[in-house]
């Protein structure tokens, strides 16, 4: 049984589908990364999953108290709240210091449990989201292109962090990414969306894809193609692509 | 004669309440950006008055229900292209006018209205009392009580849920607590300043504070020594309660800035 699957959803924001016609599902200790171009539902449809927003049609199935590890896409610190990192670990639930110090340790950023969230770096704040994501033993770890804003050496560090803690753990991992060189070596299935599911399958697989080749391109342009392609592709079905796209 | 009976000893008691019921909500009330929507619930409230004294209820409980509508009003209208700034100035201001036009018509033609407008506390009853500090229970019961819950839904709604909670659910209880400040400080502060003594203690502690349970512990000090010295100095000076201890609030606020100016 897998530990959470979408069945047929369909997201809306406004008058537009976000997200349409999709399903699937993860299965415990996959690695299961979501790509596509800006605009395609990447995040909205893992706000599905997480329970942040609800489905206009079809369903999110989650095994009975399963435990999720989410880290977004950044946090916007107000500083109107004073808080430290300690006690931002503490919420929702309270836990040990050992465990925070543990936590820290694995993800690279002992020594700051005293300091204040809006003094942290980009990358520092990374880590510490991602040591609160593994707080609780996850079952389920769902991170949104959470190297959004590091560096090439320090994002590919994020990544091999996130595929140790999933050796460490034993947890799925359900992830957005824009970075397709770096994911396509540390994935277990690649998921290519853009509103619907255009194809999916182990990275050889969808790389391989007319689908994908056409919202990517092909060889090494490929990352560059991401932001440059123009959605006129078609599709031998027919719902129409003129959606809007802020890349 | 009771102790009770001794105005200033109950005007002290109903300054105090309120103070504490104000204390760590105004926190919230300032991680949430909720100050104009405090304002809007407590303009309201005059609208409860003239509707308590129309329908001959309690007047706490006229302007509960007014808050209340008001809140869930906010909530419905949300959704619209209005900024939320836009949407609140005209449901404050409109509530606030239609409230003192509604007071003016009432046939007794007896109303105070200056003592809702800015409180009346030297003429706090015994069951004013009750509802002051019945409510500054049940104010501080509930954030107790969600009190995690609530900071993990400040600081991201959807880490909030991610970890099960319901931000939603969540909000809309804030809200809750909010209308019944408002009941239970109208007759302290006034409809007109009971934002102010939300939010100026929460900003005063903001700035000496590293972390949110001191600021809502300094918050609840600072409301504190403000009623009671603003009440003394009331007695003192013969200037009117309410706004006096928004005065020693607002001192004390400079305090505090000149004390993180100078650990700076």
């Amino acid at each position: 049984m897998p530990l959470i699957s979408a069945q047929n959803i369909e997201v809306h924001h406004g008058a537009t589908r976000a997200v349409f016609g999709v399903s699937l599902a993860l299965d415990p200790g996959e690695i299961v990364t979501i790509v596509g171009p800006n605009g395609s539902g990447k995040s909205t449809l893992l706000r599905a999953m997480i329970g942040a927003v609800t489905p206009n049609k079809g369903t999110i199935t989650k095994q009975p108290d399963l435990r999720i590890g989410y880290v977004p896409q950044t946090l916007h610190i107000d500083t109107a709240l004073p808080m430290t990192v300690r006690r931002f670990l503490n919420l929702p639930k309270r836990v040990g210091g050992g465990k925070i110090q543990a936590a820290l340790a694995k993800t690279g950023v002992e020594a700051i449990e005293k300091q204040q969230l809006s003094g942290l770096s980009g990358g520092q704040l990374q880590r510490v989201l991602l040591a609160r994501a593994i707080l609780n033993d996850p079952q389920v770890l769902v991170l949104d292109e959470p190297t959004q804003g590091l560096d090439q050496p320090a994002s590919a560090a994020f990544y091999r962090l996130i595929e140790t803690l999933r050796d460490d753990l034993g947890c799925a991992v359900l992830m957005v990414s824009h970075e397709l060189h770096v994911v396509m070596s540390a994935t277990d299935r690649v998921i290519c969306l853009n509103g619907h599911i255009c194809c999916e399958g182990t990275p050889d697989v969808v790389t391989a894809a007319p689908a994908y080749r056409e919202l990517f391109g092909t060889g090494t342009g490929g990352a560059l193609a991401l932001y440059r392609h123009e959605h006129n592709h078609d599709h031998d079905h027919d719902h129409d692509h003129d959606h809007e796209h802020s890349a | 004669m009771t102790l009770l009976d001794d105005f200033m000893i109950r005007a002290l008691l109903a300054a105090v309440g309120t103070a504490v019921a104000c204390g760590a909500l105004g926190c919230f009330v300032v991680w949430r950006r909720m100050a104009y929507f405090g304002d809007a619930t407590a303009h309201a409230a005059i609208l409860g008055v003239a509707l308590a004294l129309a329908f001959s209820v309690s007047i706490p409980l006229g302007v509960l229900i007014v808050a209340l509508g008001m809140a869930l009003l906010v909530g419905s209208l949300s959704d619209t292209t209005l900024t939320p700034d836009s949407l609140l100035g005209v449901l404050s201001h409109s509530s606030l006018a239609l409230g003192l036009v509604a007071v003016s018509m009432m046939p007794s033609a007896r109303v105070d209205l200056d003592a809702y407008l800015f409180g009346d506390i030297l003429v706090v009853s015994r069951a004013d009392l009750l509802v002051i500090w019945g409510g500054a229970a049940v104010v501080c019961g509930v954030l107790a009580w969600r009190w995690q819950a609530f900071l993990s839904e400040i600081l991201s709604n959807d880490l909030a849920y991610a970890s099960g909670l319901n931000p939603k659910r969540d909000r809309m209880l804030l809200t809750l607590l909010i209308a019944a400040v408002v009941a239970v400080s109208i007759k302290v502060v006034g409809a007109l300043l009971i934002t102010a003594m939300l939010i100026i203690p929460a900003a005063a502690a903001r700035l000496i504070a590293r972390g949110p349970e001191a600021m809502a512990g300094y918050a609840t000090a600072i409301g504190i020594v403000a009623a009671i010295g603003g009440l003394y100095a009331a007695r003192g000076f013969g200037t009117p309660a309410g706004p006096s201890i928004i005065c020693g609030a607002a001192a004390l606020f400079c305090l505090a800035l000149a004390v993180s100016k100078l650990r700076a």
